[in-house]
């Protein structure tokens, strides 16, 4: 079902958690909410749930205005961060709940009601955990077992808070590939809330940024990951480095006068270069024509699994550049101390006030 | 045995252990205190109350006063354990589940039945019912007795034993948190299903618990109940109370025959709350877990 966000505003005290959210989601998408802790996305998913109302603004789920709907009568599926799991329930109760607990006239007999959370439990590749309970399963299990609780009752939107929050890297990044083809299976309209924006940008058809209770930018992985709207998205979505200067001629000058390289296609006036540790290439101190690059001197490298990455001082900045030496096979890391010169295989310009 | 080894040099580096001599100096006095204060005293009832054989003991408790005390006691625990178990579930889920002005007010209030002197308890009723109270016109109008009758008895030992449900649910509610009922809101579970299969059902060890305590306090109450009984044989004497009066008639095998009574009451209690306490320990609030 698709999902409109019209306007939407919470605040706690003069703090907004939301503010003037609009957002359209398509029947059928995977939605990140992607922001650093206090950036309003669980907010953001609790209004949309029905667990928090609020302050202004609507909630549409496809024509219907679901904005003064009780969380019982929105029929959503919510999958809590700890899963939440009844404790004294089998997993196959857990499941069986929603169903269970509709009206008699709405029920569906014992049979059918096996045989959903039979289905289900096949669906999350759990086939034979119908009779443990949640204390005897894994925090992997357990996120599958909220994940078909939620999904039993044909939800019209499914809504996972930190879904992967509470459990350990490996099994992390298999539950998040194995929730993104779940997705592709079963075309549920999802939204996930997530602070990793690889986690974001990885699983999600689309991504969208929060900061301080504000949308900062709407797009697909590849959109927001190659045209980041803002600095604060340029920084939050991946490492970077920001240098500031201005732009004249489609030339970019550093403010010390020290580093130099085209910005072709930008406007005149102060910017902020932001650049990421694997767009740079090193040139020849031989080779260097007519000056263009980014002097710097090397502080320290670190071998990482799959790189190498190289701590620089460039001119005055208190903050260390960082330059990833992807292909590690052909180029020596630099001794510590030695002097480089890195040219921006591509840069983002972000105008600033001078 | 390997595992006492293991254990002991485990224990061996415990950096607070002290020597030998210390230790078992300290529980010897632990344990003979013990024995002095509350092991020997209990004992001394059992035998005051068989000292004249048991046929004594049987034909003290058969009389029709110790018969009308003991069946006056049961009385006012079945009517004050299903108001506390239900009011008491009540408060501790709003109190639990809900911010609201005035909160840490009605939380400390709570206590207070601990904390007032239970004839300080009793009196309060005598001011809102006695002849000179509040009610009083009202009640003579209406034909209604509570002093000095059943009523009053009840009412003054659900005041006193008020907090123990709440005191024991507030924490572990607090401490199981709200996802699970909010995940049965959510898939659209009724106020009420989410109360008997959610709710309920995570509490009930700990609801139990409460209710022991309280029934313990309840058999036993003496200062309050006092206050409001009239001390009319036969009619509103407890078992405390009709304890009390045949010991103020030096009728010693029949005050100890009901006392051996009550302790009986007590201890069965004590092992019953025992047995939760080993058994259902990790569903009961954290600070009565005792897990071994």
């Amino acid at each position: 079902m698709n999902l409109t966000l019209h306007q939407l505003g919470k605040h706690y005290g003069a703090v907004a958690a939301l503010d003037a959210v609009d957002l359209e989601i398509a029947s059928g998408e995977l939605i990140a909410l992607l922001g650093p802790s206090g950036s309003g996305k669980t907010t953001l998913l609790r209004v949309i749930a029905g667990l928090l109302s609020p302050d202004s603004g609507r909630v549409l789920f496809g024509e219907r205005d679901a904005t003064g709907l009780s969380l019982r009568e929105r029929n959503v599926g919510f999958v809590f961060q700890h899963y939440a799991l009844f404790r004294h329930m089998t997993v196959a109760e857990n499941i069986g709940f929603g169903l269970q607990s509709r009206p008699r006239a709405r029920r569906p007999d014992k049979a059918t009601i096996a045989r959903r959370v039979d289905e289900l439990l096949q669906l999350i590749q759990l086939p034979d955990l119908g009779g443990r309970y949640p204390e005897q399963l894994s925090g992997g299990q357990k996120q599958r077992i909220a994940l078909a609780r939620a999904l039993a009752i044909d939800p019209s939107v499914l809504l996972l808070d930190e879904p992967f929050g509470a459990l350990d890297a490996k099994v992390r990044v298999e539950l998040r590939r194995w929730l993104r083809k779940l997705h592709d299976q079963t075309g549920q309209t999802t939204l996930f809330v997530t602070h990793d924006q690889e986690e974001a940008l990885e699983l999600a058809d689309r991504v969208v940024v929060l900061r301080n209770g504000r949308i900062e930018q709407v797009g697909t992985p590849d959109q927001i990951y190659q045209a980041p709207a803002s600095p604060y998205v340029f920084d939050f979505i991946g490492r970077g480095n920001a240098l500031d200067g201005a732009v004249r001629d489609g030339q970019f000058l550093s403010d010390d006068g020290a580093a130099r390289f085209v910005a072709p296609g930008v406007a005149d006036g102060p910017v902020v270069a932001q650049l990421r540790p694997h767009d740079f290439e090193r040139i020849d101190p031989q080779h260097i024509d007519g000056g263009d690059g980014i002097p710097a001197r090397v502080l320290a490298s670190h071998l990482r699994a799959d790189r190498i990455t190289v701590k620089l001082a460039v001119g005055e900045l208190a903050k260390p550049f960082e330059w990833d030496m992807i292909d590690s096979t052909d180029a020596a890391p630099p001794t510590v101390g030695e002097r480089v010169l890195l040219r921006p295989a591509r840069a983002k310009f972000y105008p600033r006030a001078s | 045995m390997s595992e006492t080894a293991i254990g002991e040099t485990a224990m061996n580096d415990d950096p607070l252990r002290e020597p030998v001599w210390v230790r078992w100096t300290l529980i010897a006095l632990a344990v003979g205190a013990m024995a002095l204060l509350v092991v020997l005293p209990l004992l001394m009832v059992l035998f005051a109350a068989f000292g004249d054989g048991f046929r004594a003991w049987w034909g003290s408790l058969n009389e029709p006063d110790a018969r009308s005390a003991l069946s006056l006691t049961l009385f006012t625990v079945a009517i004050v354990l299903p108001i506390n178990a239900i009011f008491g579930t009540m408060m501790a889920w709003a109190l639990a589940r809900f911010e609201f002005r005035g909160k840490r007010v009605l939380l400390s209030l709570i206590d207070l039945p601990f904390a007032v002197s239970p004839v300080v308890a009793g009196l309060c009723l005598v001011l809102l019912f006695g002849s000179q109270g509040w009610f009083a016109e009202w009640l003579a109008a209406n034909d209604i007795k509570i002093l000095f009758a059943r009523p009053g008895m009840v009412l003054a030992t659900l005041f006193i034993t008020f907090p123990f449900v709440v005191r024991e649910l507030i924490p572990l509610m607090e401490q199981q948190g709200a996802d699970e009922e909010l995940a049965a809101r959510s898939l659209g579970a009724n106020a009420w299903t989410m109360f008997s299969r959610v709710t309920l059902p995570n509490i009930k060890w700990g609801l139990l618990y409460g209710v022991l305590l309280c029934s313990a306090r309840a058999m036993g109450e003496f200062g309050a109940v006092s206050v409001v009984s009239g001390h009319i044989r036969g009619l509103t004497n407890t078992l405390p109370l009709h304890i009390e009066i045949l010991y103020n008639e030096f009728d010693t095998t029949g005050a100890f025959a009901a006392a051996s009574l009550l302790s009986g009451l007590a201890l069965v209690t004590l092992v019953v709350k025992f047995w939760i306490e080993s058994r259902h320990g990790d569903v009961l609030a954290a600070s009565h877990r005792r897990i071994s």
